[in-house]
């Protein structure tokens, strides 16, 4: 892990708000799974968001993409509402890449065609400069050799640091990452924090879904708990693991930091 | 020093001579339990019994280049009801001379069947091929352009009509199958319930029924004075019929399909065609290729019930042949023939289907 802090901008003004989520509600059936949820993101921010399972936090961010459909308040991605209108909705999830803990890598394409894949279609880039561009992403994320293999011939670290390659060939201004290590062999889990790392480290706008509380001290500005649906706690990194100020935050950083 | 030693141990090491080569494999499937080394015995005695007594039907007693009569004479199999019937049953009633015509059709079809079974062919150029394939078949078929003679399509018949329905019944049945297989897993209400209705409906009836349908009541709805081919009818009913199977078979493909490749694809900003086209369906397509051929191998076989509606194909025109005074009793001679033509056709199919498997295998 890398421990060393990595260079957070102090100030931000309002001019950078790229997430706004206004008293937002979700229900799954009868189920309230999301209750009154506020929160800003500004550009270059990282927040890194934990909780116990169950919580709501991979729903909160597959939200964002509209992968889950909120049923009250408001949600506006890059100046965009989230409404039900699916151009919108196409719009917004080319500037948001996403990360899940499946890695969910298509199995029948090559590697650099995985990456390609959304650029050509979506951006309607052509072949060549896609390809090109998807080798650039590949070298990376150091990967640059397995190009011409297919995902089931790749490790779980490997296909992890691929799919947040192929994110990245869309050029997006928010990537959102869903667990992206907990489906990893604990040996894999370090290439996959330092590509993300290396990342944060250029200005993305990140929100992490992870319990790799090590990654949100060194990387996040914010740290969110959530548990029962709503955000308990919100704060800096280093408050929020020296000075938890919720019995609850204190109970699950005692029981996950042992 | 320890080379020749393990070459050695090689040697004293060999396993027993009873458990390898032929008399192990023997002793392995045949003689393995008391029950099994009974079995085998039986067999052996049945293949005895049958198999002699068949070559001398088949080959020793039999005649191949006779009359029928001679061959009521003899006690063989009459292999010459083939060669002497030969141009009826694999062309039924086209005009004698003019019988070149299906052939080289069929010939021009079976060798583009041929090319695009490599996948480094499936470009547009192959396209274009068809296009211009097809419409020459149709000129030989049809004629009535460039100097050939016009053939009514009623005087179609034998191998050409049976290859007629079912290259295009399965070409043009696939992609409706998964247009309804789509179309049943659609959010939308009225599409779903239409594909629902369509698919159970047609499933819910045979075969035989629709082609009836299709031959006797369909007319019936025409306008006055307008009439649909006969052979365009039963081409639809066996269209009809099959996509509704092939839908079934790819919705279970679909469904086979995880979540998270939808999401991949839809948080790359794919719409809903590219998702299906470029994500969803080249995998779920792949996974139910076994039962897919399953079903184009039975709709081959299904376009002999073209009989019913009084379409001469080949299982019709080689019943005729056998309705001939002079070869009337030689049926299990001409049905082996034609059973050897639908198995190379079925066989080709399966044979294929397996080597399309295994080029798309990508190790997941």
């Amino acid at each position: 892990m890398n421990e060393e802090q990595i260079e957070k901008p102090a100030t931000v003004d309002d001019d950078d708000i790229i997430i706004e989520i206004i008293n937002m509600h979700k229900w799954f059936g009868d189920f309230h799974v999301l209750k009154d949820i506020n929160l800003i993101v500004r550009k270059q921010e990282r927040i890194v968001i934990c909780g116990p399972s169950g919580s709501g936090k991979s729903t909160l961010i597959r939200c964002i993409n509209r992968l889950e459909e909120h049923q009250r308040g408001r949600i506006i991605v890059d100046n965009i509402e989230l409404i039900d209108n699916i151009k919108n909705i196409e719009k917004i999830r080319t500037e948001v890449g996403m990360v899940f803990q499946h890695f969910n890598l298509f199995p029948h394409l090559t590697i650099v065609e995985n990456l390609a894949l959304g650029p050509i279609w979506v951006r309607k880039v052509p072949k060549k400069e896609a390809e090109e561009t998807a080798m650039y992403f590949l070298e990376k994320v150091h990967i640059a050799e397995q190009a011409q293999k297919y995902p089931g011939q790749l490790s779980g670290g490997q296909q992890q640091r691929v799919a947040i390659a192929r994110s990245l060939c869309m050029h997006p201004k928010v990537m959102l990452f869903d667990e992206p290590t907990s489906a990893l062999d604990p040996e894999m889990i370090k290439e996959v924090l330092d590509v993300m790392i290396d990342l944060a480290r250029e200005g993305m706008t990140m929100i992490v879904v992870s319990h790799e509380m090590g990654f949100a001290k060194s990387v996040a500005h914010k740290v969110l708990f959530m548990d029962y649906g709503q955000i308990v706690e919100e704060n800096a990194p280093e408050e929020f693991f020296e000075n938890p100020q919720h019995e609850r935050t204190k109970l699950f950083l005692s029981q996950i930091l042992h | 020093m320890s080379k020749a030693y393990s070459e050695k141990t090689e040697e004293t090491i060999k396993p027993p001579l009873t458990s390898v080569g032929v008399i192990g494999w023997i002793k392995a499937n045949l003689l393995n339990s008391w029950f099994n080394s009974l079995l085998t015995v039986a067999t052996l005695y049945l293949l005895l019994k049958i198999i002699p007594a068949f070559i001398r039907w088949a080959f020793v007693d039999s005649l191949w280049m006779s009359t029928g009569a001679e061959c009521h004479q003899a006690g063989g199999a009459c292999w010459s009801i083939i060669p002497a019937n030969l141009r009826f049953i694999l062309f039924g009633f086209f005009p004698y001379d003019l019988q070149w015509r299906p052939l080289v059709a069929m010939i021009l079809l079976v060798g583009l069947l041929f090319y695009s079974q490599n996948r480094n062919h499936w470009k547009k150029s192959l396209a274009y091929l068809w296009i211009f394939g097809l419409f020459i078949m149709g000129l030989l078929m049809k004629g009535g352009l460039f100097g050939l003679t016009s053939v009514e399509s009623a005087q179609w018949g034998g191998l050409p009509l049976t290859l007629i329905l079912s290259v295009f019944g399965l070409t043009a049945a696939y992609p409706l199958g998964v247009v309804l297989a789509l179309g049943r897993q659609s959010k939308m209400p009225a599409i779903k319930t239409i594909c629902v209705i369509y698919i159970e409906l047609i499933r819910g009836v045979p075969l035989i029924s629709l082609l009836f349908m299709s031959s006797v009541v369909f007319p019936l709805f025409l306008p006055e004075g307008i009439t649909v081919n006969k052979i365009v009818r039963a081409q639809a009913a066996i269209i009809l019929f099959t996509a509704a199977y092939i839908a079934e078979v790819v919705r279970g493909g679909l469904q086979g399909m995880s979540r998270g490749q939808y999401e991949a694809a839809e948080s790359l900003g794919l719409n809903y065609y590219q998702t299906m086209r470029l994500v969803i369906l080249p995998q779920a397509l792949k996974i139910v290729i076994p039962p897919t051929v399953s079903i184009l191998i039975s709709a081959f076989k299904d376009t002999s019930l073209v009989v019913i509606i009084a379409l001469y194909d080949l299982l019709k025109t080689t019943q005729s042949v056998l309705s001939d005074p002079e070869w009337m009793g030689f049926s299990s001679e001409a049905y082996l023939f034609i059973a050897l033509i639908y198995f190379v056709c079925c066989f080709a199919m399966s044979n294929y289907s397996r080597r399309l498997e295994r080029e798309l295998d990508t190790g997941h």
